[in-house]
């Protein structure tokens, strides 16, 4: 299929670039992303993956529009406020990029509808908040082998990498199974600067689409922490663990479990603010 | 002994990690802990000796981006 006048316009910028060009326009057009989440990381990240032209976007998000969401989730108005997110990310994405597919799942992510979701995009992001959900990603990408971009923030700290399934250290590799519930703060009870998120979703967003063009060199078996108090980064090499309950030589987890406890709630009666 | 934490040279007294947790007032359930880049299993911190010029990674977790799911 050959861009349009139009296309090639808005594109112009990527397409100049020799590890892009009209072949990786084209790839990024043909590409399906799922992000799990529309919130502090999944902003970003769907308007940069939006305006680069990434042919479908999937969003998956149970939840409507806060105003204690705005401080980060740029892709939320203030009219948005009492609205689905997953709706309201979909028209700023067509405000955007007419050019983008967008299909919206107002649900939580499930041991039911994961592997069914998950199968019908290329890669996966996760921008979640809990981790319960975090497990769940991980899991449900590994048995869809489908690679996954992982995030998370807290106060003043981001870290992130990427899974390649079967082939690079998981998330089980460095955290065997998720914390006991109340033992790690939320952004709820902690804070996070409202920046951050945005920095973290736009390397989550550049890691994707690396991936999509299948440039540079993918962040996967390491780590980047970034601490924006000193403005530093750190990059932490991880091995793939042969005794990974779910990846190793051994696995325990033979399916998709469902993970019991909300593990960043503390008041599981009022909803999550990350 | 000289050891080097999260990337920044310290003194310390501990001779096993899960000392050095206690003495850094981390509760072991919330961080992942490497030691001259290999993961440590959890339940073989109290056993696992730090030596002279070891790199201590701690990874915490961490949450972040939306609330629901």
């Amino acid at each position: 299929m050959a861009f349009t006048e139009e296309q090639l316009v808005r594109y112009s910028r990527h397409i100049i670039l020799t590890e892009v060009g009209g072949k990786g326009q084209k790839k990024i057009g043909q590409a399906k992303v799922l992000i799990v989440g529309a919130g502090g990381l999944g902003s970003p990240i769907a308007l940069y993956l939006a305006a680069a032209g990434v042919g479908t976007i999937g969003l998956i998000d149970a939840d409507v529009v806060d105003l204690s969401n705005l401080q980060r989730q740029i892709i939320h108005h203030t009219s948005d406020i009492g609205r689905p997110k997953v709706l309201s990310a979909q028209e700023k994405i067509a405000a955007l990029n007419p050019d983008v597919q967008v299909l919206p799942y107002q649900e939580n992510l499930s041991a039911e509808n994961a592997l069914r979701i998950f199968s019908d995009f290329e890669y996966i992001i996760d921008g979640t908040d809990n981790f319960p959900a975090k497990f769940l990603i991980n899991d449900a990408a590994y048995f869809a082998k489908r690679p996954l971009i992982h995030a998370g923030i807290l106060r003043f700290e981001g870290q992130i990498f990427t899974i390649l399934p079967g082939a690079s250290a998981c998330y089980r590799c460095i955290f065997p199974e998720p914390p006991p519930a109340g033992v790690v703060p939320s952004c709820q009870e902690a804070g996070v600067l409202g920046a951050l998120a945005g920095f973290i979703g736009t390397l989550q967003g550049t890691e994707v689409l690396k991936l999509i063009l299948g440039i540079g060199k993918p962040l996967t078996d390491r780590i980047l922490k970034y601490d924006a108090l000193r403005t530093q980064f750190r990059e932490v090499p991880i091995r793939r663990n042969p005794d990974c309950s779910l990846c190793g030589m051994h696995p325990t987890i033979q399916t998709i479990e469902v993970q019991e406890q909300p593990v960043c709630e503390i008041d599981p009666a009022s909803s999550l603010h990350t | 002994m000289r050891v080097k934490i999260n990337g920044k040279q310290e003194e310390i007294q501990e001779t096993n990690l899960l000392d050095l947790l206690k003495a850094k007032n981390i509760e072991p359930r919330m961080v992942a802990v490497e030691q001259n880049a290999k993961m440590v299993d959890r339940s073989s911190l109290m056993n696992t000796r730090i030596h002279e010029g070891d790199e201590i990674e701690f990874l915490f977790f961490m949450g972040g981006g939306s609330e629901t799911e």
